[in-house]
């Protein structure tokens, strides 16, 4: 594809290169233990986590300053949406909650420096990630409730015929969850780089032609706006995640309505 | 060989249909957002508390656009 | 395209993520991608439960108490200085009545001063008054007398002018006798 447009205009596209994993030393084959862009990407991701929230909140002061008042705030932010949403008894899982949140929203931040690699684009981590929050909610619910557990499914104040029906929906709906919680993370952030990348094709259009005397600004204008989106998007995308999370935790602990 | 060219032809045609969808979750996320919006004007001291609401809808909006847009991507790249 | 596609596709597991498919889907870069999300999450989970989560609620707590204690120390003070509003308008009560006190005192003070002073005034100006008086008796006696002289004068000259002949005595008599009357 990207041969018949250099053939037509001399435009490339090349929209999902940037979700290219390569190892970082060497053209050695990818193994599970190489160092890659993944893993340079995600330690970047954990340095500005210790730098915010070790090194900004070092002081312990009283008053605080600017970094650790940033630091608080997001601790506070999810720590009322865990209370609020999944109840004082979801309290005691805030850490992981945290853990997944500040993952996501520095992936998704760091994503956004131009040149750089977003492990959250990638269907296989936030797959684990999904499919993480899905497998211990369910254990979680389980364990603390055992066969009630299953009361989440079989709706009471729903007319007896109808009851199974509303079950075998209920049950696909439990089960597509992790996919469709995964799938929103990586196809939001992967849609909103892709569409940056189109765009970005076409902004060099006025080397080519004079059509471009339009086009280039007028793409360079779109790249603007759709970043600034992508920024809102990078934060949405973390808080919504973060949500689901704090929804599916309260199903767990209570799966009766 | 023309047999090829349909195939991509008709790779091509998928996606650009499958992006209809990306249209269809633009219109869900409107009704969520312009209905919460009518909702928050009616009674702004309830609003505050139904943000997360707001937000919860807003993704499941918005998560079958994704999965639309998805699609596109998977006829014109990986198929 | 489409032929490219699956030789790439063929030979992605040996050349990673091949330009036209998409590299999420390269399943030869799952196990790394996975294995550095564990590695990252657990990181990011210990940093948080061991260092930052404890210090921010540390601090939190702090906070806390030092807001609690300073509203504390502030409604003492408050209530200190409410207390000190009401010893200030006590003495402000106090200080008024003293100082009507001697504004009173003052006023008496001087209103005696005032009246001795009038008395002593009234004194003079009445001494003064009994020497003019005096005076004016002693200027209109002394004008009577020069009246009577002239009189007695001017009556001789008059008798004698008009050929009479008279005698002082008589002359002086007869003036008196008029001026009397």
């Amino acid at each position: 594809m990207a041969a018949e447009a250099q053939s037509e205009g001399g435009l490339v596209f090349h929209p999902l290169d940037q979700f290219k994993i390569y190892s970082l030393f060497g053209e050695n084959p990818i193994q599970w233990y190489t160092p890659t862009n993944v893993t340079l990407w995600m330690a970047l991701a954990v340095f500005c986590i210790v730098g915010l929230f070790v090194f900004g909140t070092r002081g312990r002061s009283v008053i605080p300053t600017r970094v650790q008042s940033v630091a608080e705030l997001a601790d506070g932010f999810i720590y009322k949406m865990v209370e609020d949403v999944a109840g004082c008894e979801g309290v005691k899982y805030f850490p992981y909650i945290f853990t997944v949140f500040l993952f996501i929203l520095f992936s998704n931040f760091l994503g956004l420096i131009p040149g750089s690699f977003t492990p959250t684009s990638h269907i296989a981590v936030t797959a684990i990630l999904g499919f993480g929050v899905f497998i211990c909610v369910t254990v979680l619910g389980f364990v603390l409730n055992g066969a009630h557990f299953l009361g989440l499914f079989w709706m009471k104040d729903a007319p007896l015929v109808l009851r199974p029906i509303i079950a075998v929906i209920e049950l696909i709906s439990y089960f597509v969850r992790p996919v469709s919680h995964s799938i929103r993370l990586a196809g939001n952030i992967m849609a909103g780089h892709a569409v940056i990348k189109v765009f970005a094709a076409f902004a060099p259009m006025i080397l080519i032609s004079g059509i471009g005397i339009v086009v280039t600004p007028v793409s360079v204008l779109a790249i603007t706006a759709i970043y600034g989106l992508e920024v809102l998007v990078a934060f949405i995308q973390a808080y919504v995640f973060t949500i689901l999370t704090c929804v599916y935790l309260k199903d767990a602990l209570h799966p009766a309505h | 060989m023309e047999l090829v060219a349909a195939a991509a032809m008709g790779k091509f045609i998928g996606a650009g249909l499958a992006a209809i969808g990306s249209g269809a979750a633009a219109i869900g996320v409107g009704a969520v957002a312009g209905n919460f919006l009518a909702g928050a004007l009616r009674n702004p001291s309830a609003a505050g508390s139904q943000t997360a609401t707001l937000f919860i809808g807003l993704a499941f909006a918005e998560a079958l656009g994704i999965f639309s847009f998805l699609v596109a991507l998977l006829l014109m790249f990986a198929v | 395209m489409v032929t490219e596609t699956t030789v790439e596709e063929a030979a992605g597991a040996a050349h990673g993520a091949g330009s036209a498919g998409m590299p999420q889907l390269d399943f030869s870069t799952f196990p790394n991608q996975i294995f550095w999300l564990a590695v990252t999450l657990v990181v990011i989970y210990f940093v948080m439960t061991r260092i930052s989560l404890p210090r921010i609620g540390g601090v939190l707590a702090e906070r806390k108490g030092v807001i609690t204690n300073d509203l504390e120390t502030a409604e003492k003070l408050k209530q200190k200085a409410v207390l000190a509003e009401a010893a200030y308008n006590d003495a402000l009560a106090r200080a008024r009545v003293e100082a009507a006190k001697i504004v009173g005192q003052a006023r008496a003070d001087i209103q005696k001063d005032l009246d001795k002073a009038t008395a002593k005034a009234d004194a003079k100006i009445a001494a003064k008054v009994v020497e003019s008086e005096k005076r004016i008796n002693e200027i209109r006696a002394g004008a009577l007398e020069a009246v009577t002289a002239v009189a007695k004068n001017t009556a001789k000259e008059l008798v004698s002018a008009l050929g009479g002949k008279a005698d002082a005595a008589s002359v002086n008599a007869a003036v008196s006798a008029r001026l009397k009357g």
